[in-house]
């Protein structure tokens, strides 16, 4: 089936402006991430006149590939696409200096409580200030022949890799929100689709689970992948149901994973507290365990993971760092 | 119409960044082509938000001789032209989130600028033989374009190179050939393979590097 190109449109995408790092400046602010939490924080520290550098992969974050969002005030609906460009203008209108597209790899404490950070491009900037709006990335399923058969039939966006399986049969293997959204994606080109789930229900909103159900969907609740079966790209999964322990094989050419998110923490593990589930822990001031370094958006322990939420998080963790800045003085 | 009214304007803006004149050198046929006629409309609705873009289009049939010149082996293609031909290529139409890699080519082609990094640059010195890039891609994808443009920016940066965005879902058949299940998928010389987007600097040393081991 061809994609309706005119309901596709046209994407341009959130730019930002692009001002040039400089390595040897001692930032007020460096802001690591450019999510929603990460864009939120850098117009306010540019309306503060900080002196402030944004490191971030993309502008967007996860608000990129999220296709509709009806709860983010003062829009009834709207793409995610367009949210992230809408944000992007507004830190265009407020710019602070960008490095993108890049990551964080490693953030120290130095004398002084200055923070150094390094990039995985080889860059390294200082500042007296850190917020982390790092946000969160697809979890993996942790199964033998998940990794060997990435790009082989084994995808994680459904959104960017659907188109590839055209008249195919695919499972997508979780139960929530981006689960669900899978099957959606699925069902305009492939030909049958089996959502498996580990948990014996769907964990995902009504309006989405009503969606699902079509004749081309076949629901595998309560059972749990264990192994990505093929020679050289997917052939089939291997499936346990957790209750009887029955083992069975589905034929298919295709392994959408969509079970959840985990935090991009890594950089912050031996600096920072973090919970159990490695996200940062943050008071309701978005200060982390330590003095000077703020967090805020979906890698804190905040609860609700809500584009509302990291937005007004950002926003108070940036003020949060300016109040630190004036009081530290220097 | 694919540029929607309240984009016009943005466009606009980003086009004015040329210097140079850019030719948007089209190849398409009447029949047996899925989105060639959409790409035309595409192009034409481009074209007049600059001053400093014209658009030429050639019969994939009929014109055999542009055909060769420019190395064009499917339909719709795109070559994007500034005062030389950089080796950017466009095959299949570059709406969704891969309009912005179309508007980049314009800008990179216009000033001759890659915007690579000093270091990628120097380090792009290197190369000594030809290296042809195709990065495959769909239209719904975000993390799509940062590896399309970045494949341009190194054609750009240096003659040898040429670099291809291939829409995987409008060829089949070749997104079939280098086993394209997800995207993107970067396919360097036919050998070396890169799936995913990768940032800059790991980019540029992946290039480097398959070219210093493939020596004798």
């Amino acid at each position: 089936m061809p994609l309706n190109l005119k309901d596709l449109g046209i994407h341009l995408a959130p730019e930002g402006r692009k001002n040039i790092p400089d390595p040897t400046v001692l930032y007020d602010l460096i802001i690591i991430g450019g999510g929603p939490a990460g864009m939120t924080a850098a117009v306010y520290a540019s309306r503060k006149r900080f002196r402030a550098l944004l490191i971030a992969k993309d502008l967007g974050g996860q608000v990129l590939w999220t296709s509709d969002i009806e709860n983010y005030m003062g829009y009834q609906y709207i793409t995610g696409q367009e949210l992230s460009k809408k944000f992007g203008e507004q830190m265009e209108a407020n710019p602070i200096d960008m490095q993108m597209p890049d990551e964080v790899e490693m953030l120290k404490v130095e004398p002084g409580q200055i923070f150094r950070v390094k990039t995985k491009n080889k860059k390294e900037f200082t500042a007296k200030s850190v917020v982390i709006a790092s946000g969160k990335r697809y979890r993996s399923l942790g199964v033998p022949g998940e990794r060997e058969f990435l790009g082989k039939g084994v995808a994680y966006c459904a959104t960017c890799d659907a188109p590839l399986f055209a008249g195919k049969d695919v499972a997508v293997i979780g139960g929530g929100n981006s689960a669900l959204t899978a099957v959606n994606d699925l069902l305009k080109v492939a030909n049958q689709v089996k959502l498996v789930n580990i948990m014996p229900n769907l964990q995902g909103d009504a309006v989405l689970v009503e969606k699902a159900r079509d004749p081309r969907v076949e629901l595998f609740l309560g059972w749990e992948t264990v192994a990505i079966k093929g020679l050289d790209k997917v052939e089939a999964i291997q499936i346990i149901n957790r209750k009887n322990k029955e083992s069975r094989e589905l034929k298919v050419q295709g392994v959408f994973i969509e079970i959840g998110l985990e935090p991009n923490s890594e950089f912050a593990k031996g600096v920072l507290l973090l919970n159990e589930h490695y996200e940062i822990i943050v008071d309701c001031s978005c200060r982390t365990s330590v003095i000077g370094i703020f967090a805020a958006g979906d890698v804190t322990n905040v609860q609700e993971k809500q584009i509302i939420v990291a937005a007004g998080d950002g926003a108070k963790a940036s003020l949060a760092a300016y109040s630190y800045i004036l009081n530290r003085g220097a | 119409m694919f540029i929607k009214d309240e984009l016009v304007g943005q466009v606009k803006a980003e086009l004015d960044k040329m210097t140079n004149p850019v030719k948007l050198v089209f190849f398409t046929q009447e029949v047996e082509c899925q989105y060639c006629r959409e790409m035309r409309l595409l192009l034409e609705e481009l074209v007049p938000l600059s001053g400093k873009l014209t658009l030429e289009v050639n019969d994939f049939i009929l014109n055999k001789e542009k055909v060769e010149k420019y190395k064009i082996d499917k339909i719709p293609a795109l070559v994007v032209e500034g005062n030389k031909d950089y080796g950017i290529r466009f095959y299949g139409i570059p709406v969704g989130y891969e309009f912005t890699s179309l508007v980049e080519a314009c800008l990179m082609a216009s000033t001759g600028e890659s915007g690579l990094q000093p270091e990628s640059k120097n380090a792009l010195k290197q190369l000594n033989k030809p290296l042809q890039i195709k990065v495959f891609i769909t239209l719904t994808c975000p993390y799509c374009p940062q590896a399309v443009q970045l494949a341009h920016q190194v054609a750009v940066e240096n003659e040898l190179v040429t670099s291809e965005m291939i829409e995987a879902a409008e060829f089949p058949p070749v997104a079939a050939k280098y086993g394209v299940m997800a995207v993107p998928k970067t396919v360097i010389n036919e050998t070396l393979i890169i799936e995913g987007a990768l940032p800059e600097k790991e980019f540029i040393e992946r290039i480097i590097s398959s070219q210093t081991s493939n020596q004798p």
